[in-house]
């Protein structure tokens, strides 16, 4: 295809999304429901079939460079308004525009009959050009332009019912998180700047790989964007913004705290892999940042009796598998989990709105149960989204998990032990969540009996398109060993400096052997307690014994930053405002006024409007000036 | 010619020292005059004899100097002295027809 279609067709895929969003802005009353979610839905349709286009002549070109104009320009910065789209910038359009269309979908029926349904789908617009921003941006400059721009989108949509003041907590703990990692990018940014003298990822990169050539700074950069990272990726130590930014509508969660946005951390650690490589101790960190937060996080899970608390947790445990990979160096494990983790949890996510649809926003596990007698549709894709994130074969999720423990045995057996470790907690906790929901007794309340439903088409389609590609997804990245070529490995070579694991075949079937074997058992230990035994989590806490106390609780680490964090900087304001304020400045600044009341109050009682007092006052000045000139 | 100069002569004859407490004693009047008595008339006379006072002793120099200009300047003063009066006078009555008063303080009113 011309270059310069191809340039205008790069363009149009950010811009579809923001003209949606400023149509929605300027006709926002005016238009009638259908209307708004129909054209909401087609802007970013329309970005998917573009981006389908770009993707299949990045195939023979390789990249896409669009230069828009120049942006800041002083001195030595130099910051184009320019795209860059390659091969890992194409499959992230891809799965944001696609994903994204899905998830617009459903929204027109989740959302149908809500008050802020025009205002909701404007932000989901904005969202995805945000985050098209993001991975399509040439220098980090830009880059952080859509980072910034997710978070506030993010903010927006958690907050989207802002008359609840739970949910304006929610929105502004995970804003206010966010900024933390934020802050570590602008300071990485300044000290890619300083290193290399330019903010343009691929002039960094190819300055970063000079032979011979000395960078100070490297480690600082890449531990600096990994704490940017683990900002937007929910990674230990600013995960707690996630589960509790499942205050926003459930497409809402599927979409921005599941497939896309919280991805963002991995994408910008893939596309900066060069210098990450070059760093091992900031990949050591990685690893087991990924790790600990993958077991962590998953433990809390097991625990949780929201449906959503428990998605979001897996979403934070499975977000440190991803990282666990990348720290590993498997960048392309990990990014083939990011893809099948965005099919398959955004699955995961709908269906559970599907079941808070149906059950007119009940979201408690304990007040559900065979429900698969009510919602067939919904059961059937939930029980597909299921296998894939337990790592059944041959769903995707089994692949790219299985990709990251090898990679991980590669490396070390322990590390191979702690990745199989969190994979059985994520079956214990999805096969708990599944069966509480879908089978045994019906906990439902009575009056929510009466109008349980199946959700209407509009929901359940992208439910069963998301549903194909979570069984399918694994296609893309095939091993060696079931006749697969590793498609997406080799795709994304040119930019990725991983090399190629060399495993021998019998270990990698015993090893696949063992995780499937694990998974066959937990999930029957699960079936043993909550079928057999049909257990029910208590409803009061109270008599749990320590470690589940500990669990359901979440290990306390709210209430940890609560007393380490919040409470001192609480303090710290009380004293800055009560006496650095009210005391010092105020003091000063008031103390100023009435000194002058002072003086005034004394120096008016000269112009007391006495003539003989003015006269004397005259006669005394005269007086005293002949005796100065007298004196000297 | 000669009769002025004997009229010089015999002013000459009281001693210079004597002109200037004289005056500084008239001057001190009017001083206190001013500063002291509360009826505008009297005040008003005391401005008069301080330019009096004044007056003498331009008149007093311009003799003792042979320099006819301290007499020159006596005339002008004379002459805004005259003026003053005239205003002065003037403002006084307007101002007695409207507060019934010539006291000083009575008109107090301007001020913070």
């Amino acid at each position: 295809m011309e270059n310069n279609i191809l340039q205008l067709i790069t363009i149009l895929i950010p811009g579809l999304p923001l003209l949606g969003f400023i149509l929605h802005y300027i006709f926002n009353d005016k238009i009638s429901e259908k209307i708004s979610g129909m054209h909401a839905t087609l802007w970013v349709f329309l970005a998917f079939i573009l981006s389908c286009t770009v993707f299949y002549s990045i195939g023979d070109k390789g990249q896409i460079q669009t230069h828009l104009f120049s942006w800041i320009n002083t001195g030595d910065l130099n910051i184009p308004m320019a795209f860059i789209i390659d091969q890992l910038s194409s499959i992230m359009m891809l799965l944001i525009t696609g994903v994204g269309s899905l998830i617009h979908i459903y929204s027109i029926g989740y959302m149908h009959g809500d008050k802020g349904f025009n205002r909701f789908f404007a932000y989901l617009n904005l969202f995805i050009f945000f985050m098209l921003l993001l991975v399509m941006a040439d220098n980090y400059v830009l880059m952080f332009v859509g980072w910034e721009g997710v978070g506030l989108c993010s903010w927006l949509l958690i907050g989207f019912w802002y008359q609840n003041q739970e949910y304006n907590k929610a929105a502004n703990k995970a804003f206010i998180m966010n900024r933390i990692g934020d802050l570590a990018m602008i300071i990485a940014m300044f000290l890619i700047f300083n290193q290399f003298g330019t903010l343009i990822i691929q002039d960094v990169i190819s300055e970063a790989t000079v032979p011979g050539s000395l960078h100070i700074h490297l480690g600082g950069i890449t531990l600096l964007l990994f704490i940017a990272a683990t900002g937007k990726s929910a990674q230990i130590p600013l995960f707690t913004w996630l589960p509790d930014a499942m205050a926003g509508p459930t497409p809402v969660s599927a979409l921005i705290h599941a497939a896309t946005m919280v991805t963002a951390g991995i994408y910008l650690i893939i596309r900066n892999n060069v210098l990450f490589s070059m760093t091992p101790d900031t990949m050591t960190v990685i690893m087991v940042t990924g790790i600990v937060t993958a077991i962590f996080a998953g433990s809390i899970a097991v625990k949780q009796n929201d449906i959503k608390k428990i998605l979001a947790y897996s979403t934070v445990s499975q977000l440190g598998l991803m990282f666990f990979a990348l720290g590993l160096g498997a960048y392309a494990a990990a990014f083939f989990h990011l893809i099948t983790h965005a099919f398959f949890k955004a699955l995961l996510f709908l269906g559970a709105g599907s079941i808070i649809h149906g059950l007119h926003g009940e979201q408690d596990i304990r007040k559900m149960g065979g429900l698969h007698r009510y919602m067939k549709t919904t059961h059937w894709v939930y029980f597909i989204g299921l296998l894939a994130i337990m790592a059944v074969p041959p769903f995707s999720g089994f692949f790219s998990k299985d990709g990251i423990l090898i990679a991980a045995y590669h490396k070390s057996p322990l590390l191979w032990g702690l990745g199989l470790a969190s994979g059985m907690l994520t079956v214990f906790y999805m096969m708990r969540s599944y069966l509480l929901v879908f089978h045994g007794d019906s906990r439902v309340e009575k009056d929510t009996m009466k109008h349980i439903h199946e959700s209407p088409p509009v929901m359940t389609v992208p439910l069963i398109l998301l549903s194909v590609l979570a069984l399918l997804g694994g296609i893309i990245n095939l091993p060696h060993i079931f006749h697969g070529n590793t498609w997406l490995q080799h795709y994304l070579t040119p930019i990725l400096t991983e090399g190629s694991i060399h495993a021998d075949i019998a270990l990698e079937y015993i090893l696949m052997g063992i995780s499937v074997s694990a998974v066959a058992l937990v999930s029957y230990f699960a079936y043993r307690i909550y079928i057999v035994k049909g257990a029910v989590p208590s409803e009061n806490n109270e008599t749990q014994g320590f470690l589940s106390q500990l669990l359901s609780s979440r290990y306390y680490v709210d209430e940890i930053y609560q007393a380490v964090i919040v409470q001192p900087f609480y303090k710290i304001s009380a004293f800055f405002y009560n006496i650095l304020d009210l005391k010092i400045i105020d003091g000063a600044v008031n103390g100023l006024g009435k000194l002058s009341f002072f003086i005034s109050g004394h120096a008016k009682e000269t112009q007391n409007g006495n003539i003989s007092y003015y006269l004397f006052a005259m006669a005394l000045g005269m007086g005293g000036i002949l005796f100065l000139f007298l004196l000297f | 010619m000669n009769e002025l100069i004997n009229l010089k002569d015999q002013l000459r004859i009281i001693p210079l020292e004597h002109y200037v407490f004289l005056c500084i004693i008239l001057f001190s009047i009017g001083v206190m005059g001013v500063l002291l008595r509360r009826n505008m008339i009297i005040v008003f006379l005391s401005i008069e004899l301080m330019l009096n006072s004044i007056n003498l002793l331009a008149v007093t120099f311009s003799v003792y100097h042979n320099d006819a200009s301290g007499q020159a300047f006596v005339f002008f003063v004379m002459v805004v002295a005259a003026a003053e009066v005239a205003v002065g006078l003037a403002m006084l009555v307007l101002i007695f027809r409207n507060i019934k008063s010539v006291d000083i303080n009575a008109l107090n009113h301007l001020k913070w």
